[in-house]
């Protein structure tokens, strides 16, 4: 509690009751009222996230802005929020993006325009709930609420084959999530109580852990998504309409890593340990395998799919590899690749608002129509390749160091991305907006208008500055990413 | 005098009884365009029964009838919430019966007596109360099934449901007779001390154990139980199918609670493996099945017997908390199938049944509103959070974990899986595909404020689920501690 009132809650609920309001204006007649409704949402849930950082303390690792109220007595289940240096800034990326993705939708959505600016919202507020839960079951509520505006998203507003996307991408998070609860309600058989710190000092046998960790491998792994749970994902992104495939590749991504900060590493630290070669194999895997596969996509909200999937797989090597050069690698690269990948999404729909296709074939010399889209898909193509100076390299790099640390051939094949990434981002840029133009529909493009400009120029600025000068971020997770090293080096057998 | 008011546990019942009386007279004296009186009469007397069961509750048991009746805390929770479901299942029934021409003083007062056989059997402490409140429920049920004569499905559902539901009557009265044999009494107490004590007869009593819990699998209808479930509630006039799925699975828990847990807790090493049997069989052939229905209340016979599973489940766990989850459960169920079927009959219209899962396609055009509270009551019921159905069966699938049941816990798990399909299907007609007709939904006002309601608290419930938790295991401590 600061200021006075319950900031979490606040940076909860707030978009949620803007989301419900935004859906009370009914139909489409309404329309520029509820653009403007989700908008102020949408800013002020922004706003209200930035007291979290300036009033974060950095020299600690303890939970801060912490609020504590009895919610289902006879299970002992809290309403427990607060927030670490981990979780803090995942809440600013994700209130930042949903004002992205109000913006994004701005034209674009012309059928049920309330309802899907209402659904962006309400999912805003339940993925802060996620980040900021710290009881068990609170977490999970969130965690599950979140999958119905995400199924209605996909469904409603994607692509022709939307109906196969959403229902595999609902049931294929569901499993996950169904295993997840067995392994709390198993932990609160253990331990009577519900709170996820409690769980991190809970004693536990090795069979116990690994069974443990599996239950939350099956969750976790899925929303990542590593190899070989990652299908649901390409299908998802693909059908999705643009702001969904934001929000999927920026946010929704970043909850799974964030489960595996939050609950399998601390709660089963031995399991980690034991099944780290598993992890790191399946994450290099995923990084050299599905760079290839990237590389063949001649679809490009397919292709940046794969290339998201191959990036996040280095998150998860970067946090098993158990070192603070991985950690704080894994991290940026998280912020980063949201930035980065959301920008990409960005740009393809900027295109296909204009083309109504994702084939590169369809596209080449958009740079002859199109100068300035042009230079910021530019600037993001670089990004996600891991040039020098983009927030991109950051991380990457720091993963890489842990990893060749650890092993020189774990560095090795996930240094490998460095050129499949730039293998297939930038073949993909030559062929879309280099060369000669390519047939009429590229002929007719007109350039990205004021609005457009402003999201790619913010945009833009974020992958630069976080790729020039990290450091406000590093030093927020320093102290809870050495606290979690710490806690992970002692054995809980 | 003092006699009568030695009665008082029973207020209710007795009130219920004489009501019924004047709405069957009323409604031979008054003509047939003034039903509306003999529907509020009604209505107005379930509200009399709330207030009563209210003022007359005490702390502590009161038994009456030289133990043949019993008034607990449990037993005022379920009849008020027995009231309250079939109050709303009027609401909504009203105008669909209406210009079906089933709104008929018998419709009226075949409820009220399946009302009174429900409450009988909620308070029954004696095997023959329990069985008479089984029968006056069932007779008056197989009666409101047939209630529309010229059509030949609901008669042959009718006859299907009289026939197997005698069937099962049978086998429970051969149970009884066999537990009456194995311990000399049919007093729900005094059979649980005689076995306690090792006074009864094991062999006779293990043969009658089987008969009871076959009986109660036809009557909640689980697998291999459960044959008659999809024929009845496909064949019925949806009026009848929602009061089947409602009400009587609130006094069928009752009934579960007072001969498996209140008399032969003692055997419980026996009928738990019966149950645990019993349960993954109805989730699984329940969820699995249910994904193959195109017509909607076939779905929900289904996802019904897989619900039922989930009930047994906690049950079997034989712990406080696992009764207290399972009628948590059954009260949770109750409130998603009323507005589920409240849903169909709002669709719909004179000559047209709603009853397709086709019928649902593209709601979200036609009436956005409606559409909302049928996602929320279609995900409740597949246990997605922040609805109230996964908290219903996250204590069920904590008390069968406690219990040790780890097996079948993941079992369940798998189930719900499955069955979260066929729910999300439903929410996939609605949402993305395109409506066949655009005829406007007639909004009736009553059943719109009610659905609107019911869908809601399914929400509410879901964001501060801890009264009703608190309430259902209050009910169940008392219960059974203070007998």
């Amino acid at each position: 509690m600061i200021f006075g009132y319950p900031l979490l809650s606040v940076v909860i609920w707030l978009p949620i009751i803007f989301g419900a309001l935004v859906l009370a204006t009914g139909n489409d007649r309404n329309a520029p009222l509820a653009r403007i409704i989700a908008l102020v949402g949408a800013v002020l849930g922004l706003l209200v996230t930035l007291p979290l950082y300036t009033g974060f303390d950095r020299m600690t690792s303890a939970m801060q802005f912490v609020e504590m109220k009895n919610w289902i007595t006879q299970f002992n289940i809290h309403y427990h929020l607060g927030v670490d240096g981990i979780s803090m800034l995942l809440i600013l990326l994700n209130a930042f993006f949903t004002v992205i993705v109000v913006l994004a939708g701005w034209k674009v959505i012309e059928k049920r325009v309330a309802q899907y600016m209402a659904c962006f919202l309400i999912m805003s507020g339940l993925i802060n709930g996620v980040f900021a839960a710290l009881d068990a079951i609170l977490f999970y509520v969130f965690w599950e609420a979140m999958l119905i505006p995400m199924f209605l998203i996909i469904g409603v507003w994607g692509g022709p084959n939307r109906v196969y996307a959403a229902i595999k991408f609902f049931l294929y998070t569901l499993l996950g999530s169904l295993l997840m609860l067995v392994a709390l309600l198993y932990l609160y058989f253990q331990s009577g109580s519900f709170e996820i710190l409690d769980y991190h000092q809970l004693p536990l046998g090795m069979t116990a852990q690994i069974l443990i960790f599996i239950a939350f491998f099956m969750a976790f792994a899925v929303k990542v998504p590593m190899f070989p749970v990652h299908t649901w994902l390409p299908d998802a992104h693909v059908e999705a309409p643009t702001g969904g495939s934001v929000v999927l590749a920026a946010i929704m991504l970043k909850v799974g890593a964030y489960g595996f900060l939050r609950f399998s590493m601390p709660i089963t630290p031995d399991a980690s340990h034991e099944l780290a070669w598993l992890m790191v194999t399946l994450s290099l895997i995923a990084v050299v395998y599905i760079g290839l596969v990237a590389l063949t996509q001649s679809d490009m909200k397919k292709l940046i799919a794969y290339s998201s999937i191959s990036h996040m797989c280095f998150v998860t090597l970067g946090l098993f590899i158990f070192n603070a050069y991985g950690m704080e690698g894994a991290l940026l690269q998280m912020i980063s690749h949201g930035f980065v990948s959301g920008a990409l999404f960005l740009c393809i729909g900027v295109m296909y608002d204009r083309v109504h296709s994702r084939q590169i074939v369809d596209y080449g010399g958009v740079a002859n129509t199109m100068p300035v889209f042009a230079a910021f898909f530019m600037l993001f193509a670089m990004a996600n390749s891991g040039l020098p100076g983009t927030s991109g390299f950051v991380g990457e790099f720091m993963v890489i160091l842990g990893a060749v640390k650890v092993n020189f051939w774990y560095g090795f094949a996930a240094a490998t991305t460095l050129v499949f990434g730039a293998a297939y981002t930038l073949w993909m840029y030559k062929r879309v907006v280099f060369g000669a133009i390519a047939n009429d529909h590229v002929r007719h493009l007109h350039d990205i208008g004021g609005r457009e400009k402003l999201i790619m120029l913010v945009l833009a600025i974020a992958v630069l500055v976080m790729g020039l000068y990290p450091l406000p971020l590093s030093e927020i997770m320093h102290a809870s990413v050495n606290d979690l090293l710490v806690h992970m080096a002692r054995s809980k057998i | 005098m003092s006699y009568i008011s030695t009665l008082f546990p029973a207020y209710a019942e007795i009130f219920l009884l004489c009501m019924i009386g004047v709405i069957m007279i009323a409604d031979l004296l008054l003509p047939s365009q003034t039903r509306t009186v003999t529907y509020l009469l009604a209505q107005v007397t379930l509200l009399g029964c709330s207030l009563i069961t209210v003022a007359t509750h005490v702390n502590g048991v009161e038994h009456l009838f030289t133990n043949m009746f019993v008034d607990d805390l449990m037993s005022d929770v379920l009849k008020l919430l027995t009231y309250l479901s079939v109050s709303m299942m009027l609401v909504y029934s009203r105008s669909y019966l209406i210009v079906r021409g089933l709104f008929t003083g018998e419709f009226l007062s075949l409820t009220l007596t399946s009302t009174l056989g429900m409450m009988v059997m909620i308070s029954a402490s004696n095997f023959v109360t329990l069985y008479i409140g089984l029968e006056v429920l069932a007779l008056s049920m197989y009666a409101l099934v047939a209630l529309q004569r010229d059509s030949a499905v609901a008669t042959e559902a009718a006859m299907k449901y009289f026939i197997l539901g005698a069937m099962a009557s049978g086998f429970l009265l051969y149970g009884m007779s066999m537990i009456y044999g194995g311990t000399g009494s049919l007093d729900v107490q005094t059979i649980s001390n005689v076995i306690k004590a090792g006074q009864g007869n094991d062999m006779l009593l293990v043969f009658g154990l089987a008969f009871l819990v076959a009986g109660l699998a036809f009557k909640l209808g689980a697998v291999p139980f459960h044959m008659w479930v999809p024929d009845v509630y496909h064949g019925a006039p949806t009026a009848m199918t929602l009061f089947i799925g409602s009400a009587p699975k609130l006094a069928a828990f009752a009934f579960v609670m007072r001969i498996l847990v209140e008399s032969l807790q003692p055997l419980m090493i026996h009928w738990a493996g019966m149950l645990a049997v019993l349960a993954v069989l109805s989730m699984g052939v329940g969820n699995i099945t249910a994904i193959a229905q195109t017509n909607i209340k076939r779905m929900f016979a289904y996802s019904t017997i897989a619900h039922m599973g989930f009930l047994l489940l906690g049950v079997l766990s034989g712990t406080l908390d696992g009764y207290s989850s399972a009628m948590f459960y059954a009260v949770i169920y109750v409130l998603m199938t009323l507005g589920g079927f409240g849903m169909i009959m709002l669709l719909s219209r004179e000559g047209f049944e709603a009853d397709n899962l086709n019928d649902f396609k593209g709601l979200n055009q036609r009436s956005p509103w409606l559409a909302f509270m049928m996602l929320l009551l279609m995900f409740s019921m597949a246990g997605v959070p922040p609805t109230v159905g996964f908290y219903a069966k996250f204590s069920v699938l904590n008390a069968a974990l406690q219990a040790g049941h780890l097996t079948l816990v993941i079992a369940a798990v798998i189930f719900s899986l499955i069955g979260a399909f066929y729910y999300l299907r439903i929410v996939k007609l609605m949402y993305f595909d395109a409506p066949e007709s655009h005829e406007k939904v007639y909004m009736q006002p009553d059943s719109t404020l009610l659905i609107s309601i019911n869908g809601l608290a399914v929400l509410m419930l879901g964001i501060m689920p801890n009264t009703l938790m608190a309430i259902c295991a209050a009910s169940i401590q008392q219960s059974l501690l203070l007998h």
